[in-house]
């Protein structure tokens, strides 16, 4: 099953329109569409509104290939379940969004090697048809990175001392 | 008694990066807020989402989160964003709460409009990449992946 995501905020008709093509001339039906407020009407995909958080992330789960918009939310929620991720960034002078910070967060995602990026339709198509284990496959921990998190923590605690509240012993990391 | 958390992120990505945050925060009693329904344990307020395009919407969410702030009185106010976390951020300090902006790591390019708005109202002011980070801030420690 492949499972494509435009996140909970805005419509991605380019990204549905590109994949219900692609279902229907390669004869998939498998391929499932968490389409949100999207205009476009697919022919080839099961569709699903916005879904719970938990439902999301089982569908992910069962996936094995997610094509997403290049929202942190899919892009995070993939890689924390080791999914294999092709992601279409959506551009501001389609209307797809306020501005083109996707496009920024996609190459820099790329680089890093965790997900693969298609500028387009054509690309998209094009990735779609070779083989999947072609494409980068990560697996990342579902916590924020170390000095992150005890920044956030340490603050927490002088807070706590602050304020004579008692400081909870961490979690050994 | 512990420290009183309220932890806030909208919808989609902001709060897939709070939760990456959680076991920072887990071990005070936290209260969670995000503008839809995210199924978890524990107090958990939904708000209204809106931008500061959307005045109505706004003027309501402003008035949900001043009402999670008064029932909650945290201690720490920290949100990954957006628009709701900055008002959290706004209204957890009128009442004396210190406050926590992490801003998307999806902002790669600039500070996003809430993170610049929330900078002179948090007393931890993070970006999550090192080439935003300024004197004065915000302050780059890390990323949430």
């Amino acid at each position: 099953m492949i499972f494509v995501t435009v996140g909970v905020q805005l419509p991605f008709d380019r990204l549905i329109e590109a994949m219900d093509r692609w279902a229907g001339e390669r004869g998939r039906t498998d391929v499932v569409a968490q389409a949100g407020s999207s205009a476009y009407r697919p022919q080839h995909l099961t569709l699903r509104k916005t879904l719970a958080p938990a439902e999301f992330r089982r569908i992910v789960e069962e996936a094995e290939l997610v094509v997403a918009h290049a929202g942190m939310g899919s892009i995070i929620t993939a890689l924390e379940l080791g999914k294999r991720i092709v992601v279409m960034p959506r551009r501001a002078d389609l209307g797809e969004h306020r501005n083109d910070h996707q496009l920024s967060t996609a190459r820099y995602m790329a680089e890093q090697n965790l997900v693969t990026v298609a500028p387009d339709a054509t690309e998209l198509v094009r990735l779609l048809d070779e083989p999947a284990a072609a494409l980068p496959q990560r697996k990342i921990s579902r916590i924020a990175s170390a000095p992150l998190i005890n920044k956030i923590s340490d603050f927490l605690d002088a807070e706590a001392t602050r304020r004579g509240l008692g400081v909870p012993a961490r979690p050994a990391a | 008694m512990t420290l009183k958390v309220l932890a806030v992120g909208s919808g989609g990505g902001h709060w897939t990066q709070l939760m990456r945050l959680l076991p920072a925060l887990e071990q005070h009693d936290t209260a969670l807020v995000s503008t839809m329904d995210q199924g978890v344990k524990g107090r958990f307020y939904r708000v209204l989402d809106a931008n500061q395009r959307e005045k109505w919407a706004m003027l309501k969410m402003m008035a949900q989160i001043l009402l999670v702030v008064l029932r909650e009185r945290p201690h720490v106010v920290i949100s990954t964003g957006a628009a709701p976390g900055y008002m959290a951020l706004r209204f957890g300090r009128l009442f004396g709460a210190r406050t926590i902006w992490v801003d998307s790591f999806a902002n790669v390019d600039q500070l996003s409009m809430a993170g610049r708005l929330a900078g002179p109202h948090a007393d931890l002011w993070l970006t999550q990449w090192a080439h935003l980070a300024k004197p004065g801030g915000p302050e780059f420690i890390g990323a949430v992946l």
